[in-house]
């Protein structure tokens, strides 16, 4: 069987599973809804959820950008500027000790109910898992290439350029596939603090009125998104990274 | 072509004495092996005279002067046991990554210089790979892998080469064929070859040393009759391969059983 089928099984199971639970134990549907009237209401609905799935894929979209950007450049700061890395090591630490949770009223305080509050927290989020690999990467280059590169009289941006960053790559691509599971929990959490439009908002405000299958619908709807981009990220790193299935793995 | 001398050098990792007071001079425009088992410190030597060894806990005495005058920094190419080729790199640009990392521009060039590409063409002619230009590494064979890595050293055009047991990872008949290819290829160059295959260094060595103990010192040089790369029908020089079995073996039974003594006391 092909492999890009079973994720689509999984999904066609996980369906059945769920319309059979409810069938048994005969669940009432403000508890969990079926499948199909969730469907329904996905359908009812959908240009509310199109909507607020655009600002949410487009908070974890811009956080996933940004906090990769950031990620690379502290941990190219790291590997190179030696001296600042015992100032800098604690302070990655410390924006990890503070759970993202407890930031996030001072952030919708600081940055507002709109989009940039999410995006710093999905950034605060991501920053770490990307930040971590791509230094572990950069240091961890393979000695044999230091050592030929050494007597080839590199230059530091061409060893940089050409050997460091590009055997790092695999590394990277790990924490980048960690960074975009991550990454909506960033942006929902956010939304849930504070905010006017999202899935993580709408999601609140169909659990208040007790449309439980609006909040299904948005949560189904949320999963597709965190699926199909972890997907789609894996794929590219793989046409862009082919020989990492003989290094990485 | 210049000697180069190695003289009263000595290598520590921290309390751990590699050698000490080592003194070798290889022979301008000659291959000079070196033998020994493994953990000897073969290695660490061929580092030191690449310079190659720095960081906080390696202390280093003595001084490579070369029989010129200058520095030999710079005039040195690189082998080493794994190929080191690049991953995502094909066989073309690994062999030009000399020019490319020496290349004072901030970003890739869409096209190698003419010359550069024709003289890597050349190269890759001589090692016979010349049909697998285009491949990535991860397509290759081990021994045409070597064969690339081989390629990038003639590349590089550099008079003095140190080779540290480049062909161990390939299996025999090939080996036997990377041999006779890097000895047509690097004559009148300073080779610097290591390795712990007596045979090996047999057929190539103009000279070739022991090295063994601890701290590592080395015996007399060998200088094995006839022309490079020798023929393995020459009964003098299987003799001589025998012999040099024998003392590798009592070198290590040696260092083994004042291990052993250590141990007890």
């Amino acid at each position: 069987m092909k492999d890009s089928l079973k994720p689509l099984l999984v999904f066609v199971g996980l369906l059945l599973f769920w319309q059979g639970v409810v069938a048994i134990f005969d669940v009432p549907s403000y508890i969990v809804p079926d499948p199909m009237s969730v469907f329904d209401r996905m359908v009812r609905d959908a240009p509310l959820l199109w909507e607020y799935t655009l600002v949410t894929l487009a908070e974890m979209v811009m956080g996933l950008v940004l906090g990769v950007v950031f990620g690379v450049l502290m941990a190219l700061v790291l590997v190179y500027f030696t001296g600042l890395r015992p100032w800098l090591l604690p302070l990655l630490l410390i924006t990890q000790a503070i759970p993202v949770f407890a930031l996030a009223p001072v952030l919708m305080l600081w940055f507002g109910y709109g989009m940039a509050s999410k995006v710093i927290m999905t950034v605060l989020i991501i920053f770490f898992p990307v930040a971590t690999c791509c230094y572990d990467g950069l240091r961890h280059t393979h000695q044999g290439w230091l050592d030929l590169a050494h007597t080839m009289g590199a230059k530091p941006w061409a060893m940089l350029r050409m050997i460091r960053w590009p055997g790092a790559l695999p590394a990277l691509a790990s924490g980048l596939r960690v960074a975009v599971v991550v990454a909506p929990i960033g942006a929902v959490v956010g939304e849930w603090v504070g905010s006017s439009a999202g899935l993580g908002y709408l999601m609140l405000q169909a659990n208040a009125r007790l449309w439980v299958d609006l909040m299904f619908a948005a949560l189904t709807v949320l999963a597709f998104c965190s699926v199909g981009l972890y997907y789609l990220t894996d794929y590219l790193l793989r046409r862009l990274i082919p020989w990492q299935s003989k290094t990485a793995h | 072509m210049f000697d180069i001398s190695l003289r009263n050098a000595g290598l520590a990792y921290g309390d751990n004495q590699i050698f000490r007071n080592l003194n070798l001079t290889l022979e301008g425009g000659r291959w000079t092996c070196l033998l020994g088992g493994s953990g000897v410190g073969k290695t660490t030597l061929l580092r030191m005279i690449a310079g190659l060894t720095s960081g906080r806990s390696i202390r280093t005495q003595g001084e490579v002067v070369c029989g010129d005058g200058l520095p030999l920094q710079g005039r040195i190419a690189w082998m080493s046991q794994e190929d080191s080729l690049l991953p995502w790199a094909d066989v073309m640009d690994n062999v030009t990554v000399g020019h490319r990392l020496r290349s004072r521009s901030w970003f890739r060039k869409k096209k190698l210089d003419t010359e550069v590409k024709e003289q890597a063409l050349t190269v890759l002619e001589q090692v016979g790979i010349v049909d697998k230009a285009c491949e990535l590494p991860q397509n290759l064979s081990g021994g045409q892998r070597q064969r690339v890595a081989l390629a990038r050293t003639l590349m590089e055009d550099r008079p003095v080469v140190l080779m540290d047991e480049p062909f161990a990872a390939v299996d025999a008949i090939t080996r036997l064929d990377l041999q006779d290819l890097s000895c047509q290829l690097l004559t009148d160059r300073t080779v610097l070859l290591i390795t712990h295959d007596p045979l090996e260094a047999l057929r190539l060595g103009h000279h070739v040393y022991h090295l063994r103990g601890k701290p590592a010192e080395l015996t007399d040089a060998i200088i094995p009759p006839g022309q490079t790369p020798r023929s393995l029908d020459n009964e003098k020089l299987m003799m001589l391969q025998g012999k040099l079995l024998d003392r590798l073996r009592h070198s290590e039974h040696d260092e083994g059983s004042r291990v052993h003594k250590g141990d007890i006391q």
